[in-house]
């Protein structure tokens, strides 16, 4: 290099006038290295290890009953907590970004608690509350209500972990759009459910719908919390996660792959989702 | 539009929470870690049997876990109509804390309601390369030992007690054999929360030079992993280890099934069970169906907990409680 640099002055002096961006050459080389290391190859191998035995047995894996059970009890879960997550989301952002009123901040603070507390520590939660000898299991069980160990308690849980998410993408949102609009409705006419339906939600929608799918893809995901209120009980209180884990102990590797490549595919659908809503929000929020 | 979409919705949903209703009557068993192979073909062989019998078709749900973690969610409210964990005391733990069965609950089944038994031995790499045959060899420098941790697996408590045992008879003291054990843990490269969890990071994870283990998890992990990769090593002296049986008084008269669920563990002296134990490298308590499967385990000379330990209950307050030999013993960082 420095030979050939030296030898020819007139190389040099295009070299300076346009230098080499090594710079971001190596920052994208860095990260593709490490979205490759960390991310594509496991998910590569994933798949591969589903198929490594054939067809035959990832398609008798995933229809086995256990795991067709696990994979309904993972719907049905993600089915209740994000609907809710959804009302109280946009309730809770709505209040928080267009009115005022006396431990706001200790509001948004509560919301953020399932973010920063360990999803164990959610789970015993429940098992200290509901558990039968927690605060109401004696009541509980008088009454032959069933919480922990069941499936209330996998949707309980899953509704915990992923409380934040539609009301955490919706806040910011809110209030960068401020409140001029509602402000004119309300100096209209419009009533309050007017004012939710004609003018803050079609401004927020796709930002909404970014939520729900962070918020869906956490539900179908989550592993701690609903491990603890599980009790494993395949077939029944096992959701796909579970009984992943339970697979791969059980030396069934390919079996513990194919549910895992199920699940990895789930998240894949919600990736492509998201991006088609980014890309429609960036378009629409071009004048 | 949006009402038949959200009906729809609704009906699907529903559809989905609704669990079809296969069989007349559902058995929970709550059971330890490495009985996941045993109970599959107990649970075939049992369902067959009832239904011959009685024309009821029984349908029996597990769970696994580490034995004291499974107690513990029995104690908090998993609804088991049968407990079959890897040590009594997790069983008395029940009784005690939860009030779920009587306190006396062994002696309502033969051979301290234990129809299997099994014993402590451990699993090396091809061709032995450390030179594994005794507790002895597990306590030299720069050996790397796996076993799960005692406070959360049954198979972890056997396999202490069982190299308590060996150093007390062999070295002849108390104040000896903690020594032994000090230097036994401080070996421990990983300590799991269960038995099947130690033999993942022994197997699959390739940590370690030699894995305690139930005869059991590592005749299976031998059978399913490929016989070229490990060797058993069946140490001169263990442990006798007894996985008790029982049903759980509380959650059966709730439910109605105490018939079936008794039937289900009495199913358990029978020969067919018995050969369906041996089949897993559990040691059959028949003496006609040990004898048949005699050649498939190694010959060992064992040690009762009672005549060592003094029963589960001393042994769980002298080295398991808070505070006990077992935690001022391990201390990890410390070398």
């Amino acid at each position: 290099m420095a030979s050939i640099a030296s030898s020819a002055p007139l190389v040099r002096a295009t070299a300076r006038r346009r230098p080499v961006a090594w710079v971001p050459i190596v920052l994208v080389g860095v990260a593709l290295a490490y979205l490759s290391l960390f991310l594509f190859v496991p998910l590569f191998a994933v798949f591969f290890e589903a198929l490594r035995k054939g067809w035959g047995v990832y398609l008798a894996a995933i229809r086995e009953p256990d795991a067709w059970s696990a994979v309904k009890l993972t719907l049905l879960a993600a089915a209740i907590a994000v609907p809710l997550n959804l009302v109280f989301g946009v309730a809770a952002a709505w209040a928080i970004a267009k009115f005022d009123f006396g431990g706001k901040s200790l509001l948004i603070t509560l919301i953020d608690l399932p973010f920063s507390v360990s999803p164990v520590i959610s789970g015993l939660i429940y098992v200290l509350m509901f558990g039968l000898q927690g605060w109401f299991g004696p009541w509980l069980a008088e009454h032959e209500l069933k919480v922990v160990f069941a499936v209330p308690g996998i949707v309980l849980a899953t509704v915990f972990v992923t409380f934040p998410f539609v009301a955490r993408e919706l806040i910011p949102l809110m209030q960068a759009q401020g409140r001029e609009e509602e402000e004119a409705a309300v100096l209209l006419g419009a009533n309050a459910w007017q004012l939710l339906w004609r003018v803050t939600l079609p401004n927020v929608k796709w930002g909404l719908l970014y939520g729900v799918i962070l918020c869906n893809a956490r539900a179908m995901g989550e592993f701690g919390a609903v491990s603890v209120v599980s009790g494993h009980v395949r077939g029944y209180t096992n959701t796909l996660p579970l009984h992943i884990e339970i697979l791969y102990n059980e030396y069934n590797f390919a079996a513990a792959f194919a549910c895992a490549s199920l699940l990895a595919l789930l998240a894949l659908v919600t990736l492509v989702l998201k991006t088609a809503v980014e890309s429609r929000q960036a378009r629409e929020q071009r004048p | 539009m949006i009402h038949r979409t959200l009906s729809r919705l609704a009906f699907a949903v529903a559809a989905l929470a609704a669990t079809p209703a296969l069989a007349e009557v559902t058995l929970l068993n709550v059971s330890y870690d490495p009985t996941r192979e045993l109970y599959q073909d107990y649970n075939k062989a049992f369902a067959a049997h009832w239904e011959a019998k009685t024309k009821e078709k029984v349908t029996i749900r597990q769970s696994h876990g580490g034995a004291g973690k499974q107690a513990r969610a029995v104690i908090d409210g998993l609804e088991a109509d049968v407990v079959t964990l890897a040590l009594a005391y997790d069983i008395d733990a029940i009784a005690e804390k939860a009030k779920l069965l009587p306190a006396d609950w062994q002696k309502r089944l033969p051979h301290n309601s234990a129809p299997y038994t099994s014993t402590i031995i451990f699993l090396v790499r091809k061709g032995n390369p450390r030179g594994i045959r005794d507790w002895d060899d597990l306590v030299r420098a720069g050996v790397s030992v796996i076993t799960p941790n005692p406070k959360t697996s049954g198979g972890a408590r056997w396999n202490y007690l069982a190299a308590w045992g060996y150093a007390l008879r062999k070295y002849g003291s108390e104040a000896k054999a903690r020594d032994f054990i000090a230097a036994l843990y401080r070996n421990v490269a990983v300590l799991d929360s269960g038995a099947r969890g130690s033999t993942t990071t022994f197997v699959e994870r390739g940590i370690g030079d030699v894995l305690i283990s139930w005869e059991n998890e590592a005749y299976l992990a031998l059978k399913e992993l490929g016989p070229g990769k490990f060797e058993i090593v069946t140490p001169s002296l263990s442990i006798l280890a007894e996985p008790p049986v029982t049903v759980v008084d509380r959650n059966v008269d709730k439910k109605g099934t105490r018939k079936v669920a008794e039937a289900y563990l009495q199913y358990w002296y029978t020969p067919q069970a018995q050969e369906i134990a041996a089949r897993n490298y559990y040691r059959p308590i028949d003496p006609k169906v040990a004898a048949k499967f005699e050649k498939q385990f190694a010959k060992v000379s064992l040690f009762g907990i009672d005549e060592v330990f003094g029963g589960w209950q001393k042994a769980q307050k002298a080295h398991f409680a808070d505070g006990g030999t077992f935690d001022q013993l391990y201390q990890p960082g410390k070398k």
